[in-house]
This record gives C-alpha cells, structure tokens and sequence, in this order.
C-alpha cells in the first residue's frame, strides 16, 4: 500500500508539472501537448475504436513472432548446448546477430518479403530468437551436472530429463533471455511499423507515424503513452509470474 | 571387545564387485583412479569406504550406482551385471543436488513418478511416508532454500528411500553437517536401515563416523586406488560415537590408514 501511494504520488506530481509547464507556455504548444489533449486524443481514438484496432494489428504480430521465436529458439538452445558442432555454428551466429540492433533487420526484411505481414513476423522473429537461443545455452550450460545424476539414479532419462530437470534447472536464464528478446522485439517491431506501410494492417508504430506527419503532437505522445502501457502490462502478465516463481523456488531476491 | 580382519568374503554376496579397474583421460594424461578392486557385500550389510582423498571411493560407489562403467572387472547388483542406474540402488550425494525449483515433496515424488505400478494417490502416501520417516511431515511443501543444511540431507535421504531401493549408497552424505545434527542422522539411518533391512554402502572421511555406523570398515589407498584392508567392527548396536569403544576401533584404523600412507606408495 505505501509503494502504490508513493508511486501514486510520484506520477501525480509528474502530470502535474507537466500541466504546470504547459500553462506557463514554456515551450510552444506544438512542440508540449496538454495533458488534457493527450488524454482528449486517446479518448477519441478508444471511441472510434481505432486505438484498439492498431493495438491487435501490432499485438498480434509480436505475439506470433514472439512465440515463434520463443518455440525456435528454446530447443535450439538446448541443442547448440549439446552438440559441439552446432555451438561452432549455430551458436556462433547467434552470437553475432543478437549483436546487431534488431532494428537493422527491417530493409532486409523488406526486399526479402515487400510490405507485408511476413516482414514484419520477420523482424519480430529475428529479434527474439537470437537471444532466446543465447540464453537456453548458456541456462543448459550452467545446470549442475549432480542434478542430470541424481535425476538418473531415479530412473529419469532421455527426453524425461529434458523436460524435467534440463528445462527447470535453466530456468533462471531462459526467463531472461526470454525478456530480452521481448525488448528486442517489441522495439524492432515499432522501427518496422514507423518505417513502412503495410496495407494489411495499421498498427500502434503507423499511428505514431502519422501523428508526426500530421504535426499531431497530442497524437504521438499518446501513442508513446499507450506503448510504455502495453510494455508494463506485458511484463506483468508475461514475466511476472516466472520470477515471482523463481524467487520463491529458488530464494532469490529482487 | 574384537578386531577381526581380512578379506573373508560374506557368504551372499548382494553387491559382486570383482578385480575392477579405472581409469581416467584428463588433460594431464590417464588418471589410475581404482586398480584390482575386489569387493562383496552382503545383503543388508552396512559397509563403510574410507581412504585419503583421491583414492577412488566416489568412482566406485558410482559404478555401483551404474552411473560410471568399470574399466575391467564387474560390478554385479543381485545377480545381475550393473549396466545403468536403477532404482533398485539409490545415491545420495555429498551435496544434497535436491531440485532447488520443487518443494521437499516435489522432490521426493520426482523419484516415485518415474517407479511405474503406483497410482498417483499411492505415490503421494509414501512420499508423505518416508517425509514423516525422517521427521519433515511439517516441511512437506517448503522451498529447499528455506531447509537448513541438516534438513536438505533429510529431504535427500527420504527421495532416495522412497522407491524402496535394495541399496543404498551414499557419498559422504552428512560431511557439510555439524556435529550435533550429524549425530541425529546416525541415528535416523540405523533406525531406518534395521527397519527396511536395506543395504548400505556408505563413504566417508572420518574414522569414527565410519566405526560407529558399520559392519565392516574398508580402507583405501590413492594412486592407484587399491583396497588395503578390511575391519569387521562387532560392537553392539545403537552406538555411540564418543564411546571408547568406537574410539579404540578408530584409533586403530586410523594408525593402519597412516602406515599404507607412509608405506605403501611402491606396493
Ligand atoms: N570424471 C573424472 N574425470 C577425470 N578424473 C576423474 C574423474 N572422476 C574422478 N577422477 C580422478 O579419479 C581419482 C579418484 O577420484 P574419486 O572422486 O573417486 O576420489 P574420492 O576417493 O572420492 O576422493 P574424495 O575423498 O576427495 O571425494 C582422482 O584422482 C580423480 O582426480
Ligand atoms: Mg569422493
């Protein structure tokens, strides 16, 4: 209770100085919306019913790219920790492209797929699976050996103990490698929706776009607004639950 | 008050280890980890390895185990050749290696899910079972890294009992305890070991440890590791490891232990 009522009043005070310095007409009123404008556009655009239009059209391929990536990524991790000859090549690559900013994956997408969904599934795609791979390798790397024993001793093994202790015991980094590649991906998906036009769908980066063709200040703040939201959410819903389980399984604290 | 010794073999062998031999590639060459061991122990026997560091006893109790294979020589469990681990011959490790992401319960139930012709109600009884065996029914759903160190080896000790396992082997299983808690567990182990007329073989440093839990105390030598001698301890049971019996054993084990180390490098 005492945490929600300082961060309550933390953001309070944030509005409010940003209405202070938007009355005092410190800077042009183009340049620093109202809050009430903000507040007025997002309004408008939950009425007309577009704001929740752009948030499926990008949720739903962040969503599908994120879970390809995810169900891709895990089980190659798990093998390029494995095997030897995949570590030196799959492993290597991955290496290599987790450290290219995601954003440069959209012009290749583009002349590869057009302007079209598969693009941007692609640059979603790409930007979770590198270090989704990373993470499950170096998760699977560091299990203590005594565990893959003890579990055989008791009649686990082959695919049993894949899932069973292999998958738990790394855990810990595969939840972080899955945050990254959610960050990675939720941000080269915003460059590639900025960036290009897809006739299939508009979505929260389009909105964003258009806000700044059309001088809408309001606009883009509010979508700026609505996109930290659904970040803060996503990790309420999707992380969330998996540390609150690992601090308490493994007593690790925040 | 007697101090029998030798290699007398007991008459039904269920352990058979016959002349194994070990070896290990590392970076600096072959490692000679066991040579010739021969080694029998009886059912429901209690049979403690001791020796310096290096002298191979992990490597054999995880032969046994069925988690190493043997160079040459035979490792042979109620008959039948050891050619992978099962439940008939649980571990329990130095370190406890429970599942940090299952509770205590989780973890001894990990052992009964695999154990086939249970049903699921039956496999939560006797995981609840062998928890109130070794006085945890109150720690039934903690988090292993809220068990105290003492506690972790009690969770241990009932995962590996719960498949109602023929044989037990365990690797220096109470080394990280103190003393007081260690005592608790000697007695523990007794209790349960007369009562499932399990067989044990049990590792460890310490001398008096290894005095007051065996039938026999079999002595190692590093490099290679070899068998030196063997001692049947025959004091009545329970016992107590600060009497002076266990001690005038202890004294003497430890005194051939320092001969073969002063002696037998060229043997
Ligand atoms: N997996 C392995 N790879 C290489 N060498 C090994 C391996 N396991 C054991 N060894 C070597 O074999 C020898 C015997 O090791 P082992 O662990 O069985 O000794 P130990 O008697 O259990 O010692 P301690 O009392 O310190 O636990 C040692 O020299 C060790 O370095
Ligand atoms: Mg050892």
């Amino acid at each position: 209770m005492k945490r929600f009522l300082t961060a309550l009043f933390f953001f309070v005070l944030l509005i409010a100085a940003w209405h202070w310095a938007y009355a005092r007409r410190i800077w042009s009123p183009v340049l620093v919306p109202s809050p009430e404008s903000v507040v007025r556009y997002i309004w408008e655009i939950a009425l007309d019913g577009s704001l929740w239009s752009s948030t499926v059209v990008t949720m739903k391929r962040l969503v599908a790219g994120y879970f390809i990536g995810l169900l891709a990524g895990v089980p190659l991790g798990f093998l390029t920790a494995r095997v030897q000859a995949l570590r030196d090549t799959v492993g290597v690559l991955a290496l290599g492209l987790q450290g290219l900013p995601s954003v440069c994956w959209v012009p290749l997408a583009l002349l590869w797929f057009g302007q079209t969904e598969s693009a941007m599934l692609f640059v979603v795609v790409m930007g979770t699976l590198w270090s989704v791979i990373l993470a499950t390798e170096t998760g699977v790397r560091n299990v203590n050996p005594i565990y893959i024993r003890a579990a055989r001793t008791m009649g686990s093994s082959g695919l049993h103990t894949w899932v069973n202790v292999m998958l738990p015991a790394s855990l810990p980094f595969i939840v972080s490698g899955m945050k990254q590649g959610w960050a990675f991906a939720w941000r080269s998906l915003m460059a590639a929706e900025i960036y290009v036009t897809i006739i299939t769908g508009f979505g929260l980066g389009h909105l964003l776009h258009y806000g700044r063709e059309l001088n809408a200040m309001e606009q883009v703040v509010a979508i700026m607004l609505v996109i930290v939201l659904i970040g803060l959410l996503a990790d309420k819903i999707l992380f969330s639950p998996f540390e609150k389980f690992l601090h308490r399984r493994w007593g690790t604290e925040k | 008050m007697t101090l029998a010794h030798g290699l007398s073999a007991p008459t039904s062998a269920h352990l058979a280890i016959e002349k194994v031999s070990k070896w290990f590639e590392t970076s600096r060459g072959p490692v000679h980890a066991l040579d010739n061991v021969s080694l029998q122990v009886a059912e429901g026997e209690f049979v403690c390895l001791v020796g310096p560091s290096g002298c191979g006893k992990s490597t054999l109790l995880n032969m046994i185990a069925g988690l190493e294979m043997p160079g040459q020589g035979s490792v042979v469990a109620a008959g039948q050749p050891v050619k992978e681990p099962s439940r008939a011959r649980m571990m329990m490790f130095q370190e406890a290696a429970l599942f940090p992401w299952l509770d205590a319960f989780g973890n001894v139930m990990f052992s009964l899910k695999r154990k086939p012709g249970l049903t699921d109600a039956e496999r939560r009884d006797v995981a609840e079972y062998y928890l109130k065996l070794v006085g945890l029914e109150k720690f039934m759903h903690a988090n292993i890294h809220e068990l105290s160190g003492g506690m972790k080896q009690r969770v241990a000790l009932a995962r590996a009992l719960a498949p109602n396992p023929r044989v037990l082997l365990m690797d220096e299983p109470f080394a990280a305890l103190d003393a007081m808690t260690r005592e608790q567990l000697y007695g523990d182990l007794q209790r349960i070991w007369k009562q499932r007329n399990v067989t044990i073989v049990f590792v460890t440093h310490n001398v008096r440890e290894a005095v007051s839990l065996g039938d026999r105390v079999v002595l190692f030598s590093p490099h290679p590791g070899r068998i030196r001698e063997e001692f049947t301890v025959t004091l009545p049971r329970p016992r107590d490891i600060n009497s002076v019996e266990v001690a005038g054993y202890a004294t003497r084990i430890t005194r051939a232990l320092k001969d073969h180390m002063e002696h037998g490098a060229g043997i």
